[in-house]
């Protein structure tokens, strides 16, 4: 069930991240409380399992990064 | 390289650097690993600095010294300017060459570096940190150490694996982007910064001279502002309005944790310096210098406790770190919530009445005096960290 939150109805991730806009900045990792978040030098990927979906990483990005599917929120 | 080292310092900027230095020049084994291909690259940084705070570590050398700093242009929402001058204030920097001096002068010590080198997490022996696992190259690989001092940055991850609470709440995450512009026609000596809630609300835009009519432009902004607009579109209001046509040479993001320092920077087997501690003069933003008196702490007392087979002393760092900054980054985030919600007639109001100061005896002190004139206990505060 949490898992299924987490997807958006699409099959998208509510929470994406655009690698092709990245600065690689590191500015989402810090606001993370879940630790869900891992940079290497120029590779950033969400960890799915740990992701709540809070969006202090789409808040925090300085350059528009970070996407939040609002589309993809389940009723529960 | 060896898979033992008395100590293994993650992350080669200014914190990480002076760190593996001052370990290293007790005669200790140090290994400092970093994750880009290159120390020093890319910059994630205003790169202004007091003199005093690099000259405490390296002395000042031209080529990596971009501008001489002698004055402050801070701007109200409508235009009105103050200015403060300083003697020798400092310098804006070339992160590139200076943290690669930093880490050359680590190097000197006896440290050995090594970079590409992602440290992806710790190594533990009865509860203790005891090592790091790194990937370097795609090979996965273990290093052990008596002592892993994280200086990783913003993005820490090597506190949290060792159970310390690093993360930063974004409310207090100063969310920057930047440009190095080209054909910027500003005084080479004068760091410019601008406030008000059309430019950078709870936070400043800078302009900061380069020489040769280069400069760094751009802005921090709190997380709760990046809610609504995000960084880059207040950077690019800015420019369009100001420096349409200016070349772009370089374009960066960063994130700086403008907070005070976590609550626990130690724990057994493991130390943070800089940003990664929250190290960060959560006033002005400033996290260079404050990054390299941790780093300078927290490698003095790592290189003793090796030395004298007395593991437990790293945890007096936190004490040592409180005692020289950490009170004192207390004292400027309680200034700095003073004044984080100000408005932009307030910020205009403060401009003009502080100009009535007779020019001489402006000073940032003074500056903040005026501006917080109506909360006496910060008032306090200001006279416990500026010359008033």
């Amino acid at each position: 069930m949490e898992q299924k939150f987490r997807q958006a109805k699409t099959g998208k991730l509510m929470i994406e991240i655009l690698p092709d806009k990245c600065d690689f900045c590191g500015c989402c990792v810090g606001v993370c409380p879940e630790d869900a978040i891992e940079l290497k030098e120029a590779i950033i990927s969400i960890i799915d399992e740990r992701c709540t979906n809070c969006a202090k990483c789409v808040w925090s990005c300085p350059i528009e990064v970070l996407k939040f599917n609002k589309e993809g929120v389940f009723a529960y | 390289m060896k898979n033992y080292y008395d100590i293994i310092v993650v992350g080669a900027g200014p914190a990480g650097s002076v760190a593996a230095r001052f370990a290293a020049e007790q005669g200790v084994s140090v290994l400092m690993l970093e994750k880009d291909r290159d120390v020093g690259y890319p910059v994630r940084c205003g790169e202004a600095i007091s003199k005093a705070g690099v000259e405490e570590f390296i002395p000042s050398d031209d080529k990596w010294i971009a501008a001489r700093i002698n004055k402050f242009s801070l701007n109200s929402p409508d235009k009105t300017e103050v200015i403060i001058e300083f003697q020798d204030a400092g310098y804006v920097l070339e992160r590139r060459i200076f943290d690669y001096e930093l880490a050359k002068k680590a190097a000197d010590a006896g440290a050995e570096i090594l970079t590409r080198a992602y440290v992806n997490g710790l190594l533990f022996e009865n509860d203790k940190v005891a090592g790091v696992k790194y990937e370097f190259r795609g090979e996965q690989k273990e290093a052990k150490a008596k002592i892993v001092i994280g200086a990783d940055g913003v993005e820490s991850r090597v506190g949290r694996w060792a159970g310390l609470k690093t993360y930063v709440h974004f409310r207090n995450m100063e969310c920057c982007t930047q440009v190095t512009a080209a054909n910027i026609k500003v005084d080479s000596e004068t760091l410019y910064f601008y406030f008000g809630k059309n430019v950078a609300p709870g936070g400043y835009f800078w302009v900061f001279p380069k020489g040769n009519n280069i400069a760094n432009i751009g802005l921090g902004v709190s997380g709760i502002v990046g809610k609504d607009k995000s960084a880059l579109s207040y950077l690019n209001d800015f420019i369009n309005q100001h420096y349409s046509n200016a070349p772009i040479l370089t374009s960066i993001a960063g994130g700086v944790p403008s907070s005070i320092t976590l609550e626990k920077i130690s724990a057994p087997g493991i130390m943070l310096v800089g940003d990664a501690a929250r190290q960060v003069n959560p006033l002005s933003g400033g996290g260079i210098a404050s990054g390299m008196i941790g780093g300078s702490i927290a490698g003095k007392i790592a290189g003793q406790a090796i030395k004298s087979n007395n593991l437990d002393l790293i945890l007096s760092y936190d004490k040592a770190w409180h005692e020289r900054l950490g009170k004192r980054h207390e004292i400027f985030e309680r200034i700095k919530n003073g004044i984080f919600n100000f408005s932009d007639e307030k910020f205009n109001k403060i401009a003009r009445s502080f100009n009535k100061i007779p020019y001489e005896k402006r000073t940032l002190g003074r500056l903040f005096a005026t501006a917080l004139v109506n909360q006496p206990s910060l008032l306090m505060d200001i006279a416990k960290v500026f010359v008033v």
